[in-house]
């Protein structure tokens, strides 16, 4: 019982200060039948220096090949600051900052990461933070449906296959149809949007960049939903690529979502993630999740506050814009580190991400592979080789993963092949190596 | 304090960036790019000093005693910490085949297993990435249960004493909530219930032990009241903390329920999360978990889609699998004993408070508690209020109790101790609550305008709320 401080002698003083003669009588409020003694089935309790081992074991089933796939979750270098920081336990102890004299730290920082979102997302406000991209997608979806109280929303086809599957159980549990719309060259079909899109729509919703890696043509998609007079929601699931890319603010977009875990925060087989939901200032008080808002205290020093709190459950229970509660601050705490440290070099950043995936991309049409869109990319993209699944096994004997294979989506003999610059010019080299000795 | 973005400066930032020798981004259209990124200007000694600032800013569970009623403020084991940050289990990346996370899937599934030793629930999903996640999960499948039998309920009862996060998770699934009230010994009152049960009410949630922090000795009467109405019964676990290896959750009649991971099992809570809310159900609601579910076949560990009756699913991937992880560690580290002696000490500390308050402070309810307790204001002398208390408290070094809620109580100050603080961190909460008691009545405005001795004073939120400034602009 590692962590429990009191001692058989406290205990006798404590029992004896409360007026009860053992433990067990505290508990007699509990039904007799419910209260008896039994056996919890719980592995026999390890030693610190013994779980050290067993995770260690856990640890070595886990295997890191030299992989290139993205689709949703994207492998950046968190640089040894971040983790040096965020590993302050005043910062991860902490509760929810709701007593702000004591939590000035939490408090800034969070406010800071609301303000890089914002210019990197070219919007005017975004929250503390959401579960992750997907459940931030579904949360927007539903702001702009109470917002034009319609419960029809359009989706593009290319959005990540996971977040459409979340966004449809968020849509029957609330009583919401989501149409999807086409696509055609690897984007979302303009035609189909002309055809789908009608004043029964609250919103439309497009990845930015899609599912395959292909940079939509936002100007052209939010003229189309403008024409249309629904709402447009554009989702970011590879912040990195807003390093290099026009915000989707700047093309008039009502809300954008999205996932951050790009800066800063590991895979970490998927979770914990960081979403956040970026508004126009008509969805202020709409908006879900925490809000910190800059003030001063009574001496009149800066100071910083969760605000317009009347949203949140704690106030306005079955009438909040949300349920959400703890979100993702840690993780929100880490991605302000990690773009507070690379600052304006994060377009450089971007670049790479960006040459190393046509390095690979140029490399692999070399050796037979086609391009399967035509559209611009950012760090990921699709090919297509016939019989590639045999290349792929063979390939994975020499320790790489070429990409995430798409015949489970549908389209076989196709890879979704990610580079970030978390990977080598070298490594790329020895992948291509492999990819030839395996095709001759 | 200030923010980075005043300590930016044009050319300050150094951080080297590897060209390879590669060619830049000829080949998207200039169109599509941005002019520049808005991003501070810092160089890395500056930064780090800023965050070390921060820090230095926040009151954690490693600075003081962190008694939050209903947030179980256990301290943090920091191996938790260490194994959780090994690559092996950070750079897992969930999108490659299971093959290659073997390690992170048998934790994953006996971490379930664990849960329902403890709870004597049948199944777990971990997905849910905090409580209230796991609650809109679980309403969401109560939905989906009653949509297969046919039967249109679109009622959920909810006790005036619930965390808002209830109704809120209730609301979304557009369900109509009907509130049951509490009788004046802080149990459910069975007329309250009685009256609001017929054929429309699909479920009600009650977080057991009580928000109050006492055991509702109506529960038996209760569910045998929801289920001879066909009804289902939700339990929000945010306080399991104060009945592990004592009482099984399934034995009090529930069907349905979340457990924080980030409360009673030791992960920590961040300054805002990351959490994590598995939801646990009998066997008849199996079938609705969210997808995947994690299995064994053999000696191997797989990803399952094909419950094709599943809600669905309510999270990008698995959940949040590294806060699982620090789960699983305590878990194992506790053994039967430990989590036994968790829930035993976290009562037995939470009642040495009360006992030696009770004659200080106005205790509303007054018989055993489980892990924490509720007092409240009435009768402090000179106006001073709950909030005046809270702050003042900070002046001792101690982070205030929950204050506010739950709502039944005016001026609810909700001491929750736990576990892991020694006799003399709890003797020092009674002294300075007791010297408060004494200020309020000898010097009221030092109490009122408390807290003098932290980083910032009372701030003003009225302003913030009125003229919200959301992001750093230049002045």
């Amino acid at each position: 019982m590692n962590f429990i401080a009191i001692t058989e002698e406290d205990r006798k003083h404590m029992l004896r200060e409360i007026g009860v003669n053992d433990i067990k009588d505290l508990f007699k409020d509990i039904p007799e039948n419910i209260r008896n003694a039994y056996s919890l089935e719980l592995p026999e309790a390890l030693s610190e220096i013994e779980v050290e081992k067993l995770l260690k074991k856990h640890a070595s089933g886990n295997t890191l090949p030299v992989s290139f796939v993205g689709a949703g979750v994207y492998q950046h270098q968190v640089p040894a600051v971040v983790d040096a920081l965020a590993s302050r336990s005043e910062f991860y102890t902490a509760y929810t900052p709701y007593q702000p004299e004591v939590s000035q730290g939490t408090l800034t920082a969070i406010f800071e990461f609301q303000s890089m979102i914002s210019n990197l997302t070219g919007m005017d406000a975004t929250n503390a933070s959401m579960y992750d991209g997907a459940t931030a997608l579904a949360e927007s979806v539903m702001m702009a449906s109470s917002h034009s109280k319609k419960n029809r929303i359009a989706v593009s086809g290319a959005l990540h296959p996971n977040y459409l599957h979340v966004l449809q159980t968020y849509a029957w549990a609330s009583d919401m149809e989501i149409i999807v719309i086409g696509t055609e060259n690897g984007v979302t079909s303009l035609t189909d949007m002309e055809n789908l899109l009608d004043d029964s729509i609250a919103a439309c919703v497009v990845q930015y960049p899609n599912f395959w890696g292909c940079i939509e043509d936002l100007s052209s998609f939010s003229k189309k939903a403008r024409e249309k007079n629904v709402l447009i929601i554009v989702a970011v699931n590879e912040m990195m690529s807003l390093g290099l890319l026009k915000p989707p603010g700047e093309f008039g977009a009502d809300i954008v979502c999205g996932e951050a875990q790009s800066f800063g925060n590991y895979p970490a087989f998927g979770g914990p993630m960081v979403g956040f939901i970026s508004v126009k200032k008509e969805f202020l008080r709409k908006i879900p999740g925490r809000l910190v808002g800059k003030t001063t205290d009574v001496d009149g020093k800066e100071a910083y506050v969760l605000t317009l709190q009347t949203r949140e459950q704690h106030i306005r229970r079955e009438k909040a814009t949300s349920n959400i509660c703890t979100n993702e601050g840690l993780m929100a705490l880490r991605s302000v580190m990690y773009l507070s440290l690379i600052g304006p070099k994060l377009t450089d950043i971007a670049r790479l991400n960006h040459s190393l995936a046509s390095y690979m991309k140029a490399g692999l049409l070399s050796l037979g592979f086609t391009a399967v869109f035509q559209s611009p990319f950012f760090n990921e993209f699709v090919v297509k080789k016939d019989n590639v699944n045999i290349l792929y096994e063979k390939l994975k004997n020499d320790g790489f993963i070429l990409g995430l294979n798409l015949e489970a989506y549908g389209m076989k003999d196709c890879m979704l092949v990610c580079v970030t610059e978390y990977r080598t010019r070298d490594e790329i080299d020895s992948l291509l190596a492999a990819c030839r000795n395996a095709i001759a | 304090m200030s923010t980075i973005f005043d300590k930016s400066r044009i050319g300050k930032n150094k951080y080297a960036v590897p060209g390879y020798g590669l060619s830049s981004s000829g080949d998207i259209p200039p169109s599509f790019l941005r002019s520049h990124v808005d991003l501070p200007d810092v160089n890395e000694t500056e930064m780090v000093r800023h965050y070390t600032g921060l820090s230095t800013l926040n009151f954690g569970v490693d600075t003081g005693m962190y008694p939050l009623g209903s947030c179980t403020m256990k301290y943090n084991p920091k191996v938790n910490e260490k194994l959780a940050s090994m690559e092996s289990f950070t750079s897992l990346h969930p999108m490659i085949d299971c093959c290659y996370s073997q390690g992170a899937l048998q934790i994953m599934h006996e971490l379930t297993e664990y849960l329902c030793s403890i709870t004597g629930m049948d199944s777990f999903s971990l997905a849910p990435a905090a409580g209230a996640h796991g609650e809109l999960t679980a309403v969401m499948m109560i939905k989906k249960y009653f949509q297969e039998k046919g039967e249109n309920r679109p009622v959920i009862l909810i006790p005036d004493s619930a965390h808002g996060t209830n109704p809120a998770s209730v609301a979304m699934c557009g369900f109509e909530i009907k509130t049951v009230h509490s009788n004046p010994e802080g149990d459910v009152d069975i007329e309250s219930l009685k009256s609001l049960l017929d054929e429309n009410v699909a479920a009600m949630m009650l977080t057991s032990p009580s928000t109050l922090g006492l055991f509702d000795r109506h529960l038996t009467q209760v569910s045998r009241l929801l289920h001879d109405n066909g009804s289902l019964f939700y339990c929000d676990g945010a306080n399991l903390n104060a009945v592990m290896g004592v009482a099984k959750i399934k034995d009090m009649g529930f069907d349905i329920m979340h457990v924080n991971l980030h409360k009673t099992f030791s992960t920590p809570h961040g300054g805002g999360g990351p959490g994590s809310g598995p939801v646990g159900v009998v066997s008849k609601l199996v079938p609705y978990l969210p997808v995947p579910a994690v299995v064994k076949q053999g000696n191997e560990y797989m990803l399952n889609y094909e419950n094709k009756r599943s809600i669905g699913r309510v999270h990008s991937f698995y959940g949040n699998f590294l806060i699982m992880l620090r789960a699983f560690i305590y878990i194992r580290m506790m053994g039967e004993k430990g989590i036994r002696g968790v829930s035993e000490h976290a009562v037995l500390n939470a009642n040495y408070l009360m006992a030696r308050l009770k004659s200080e402070y106005h205790l509303p309810y007054k018989r055993i508690c489980m892990h924490e307790f509720v007092l409240s204001d009435r009768d402090l002398p000179n106006h001073v209020t709950t909030n005046d208390v809270a702050k003042r408290i900070l002046d001792y070094g101690i982070h205030s109790p929950t204050v506010y809620f739950p709502l039944i109580v005016d001026g609810a100050l909700m001491v929750e101790p736990t576990e892991t603080e020694s006799l003399e961190y709890l003797d020092d909460f009674v002294k300075v609550m007791k010297q408060i008691k004494k200020e309020a009545m000898e010097d009221p405005d030092m109490v009122k305008n408390a807290p003098h001795k932290t980083p910032l004073r009372r701030v003003d939120a009225v302003t913030a709320a009125r003229k919200p400034v959301l992001k750093w602009e230049k002045e």
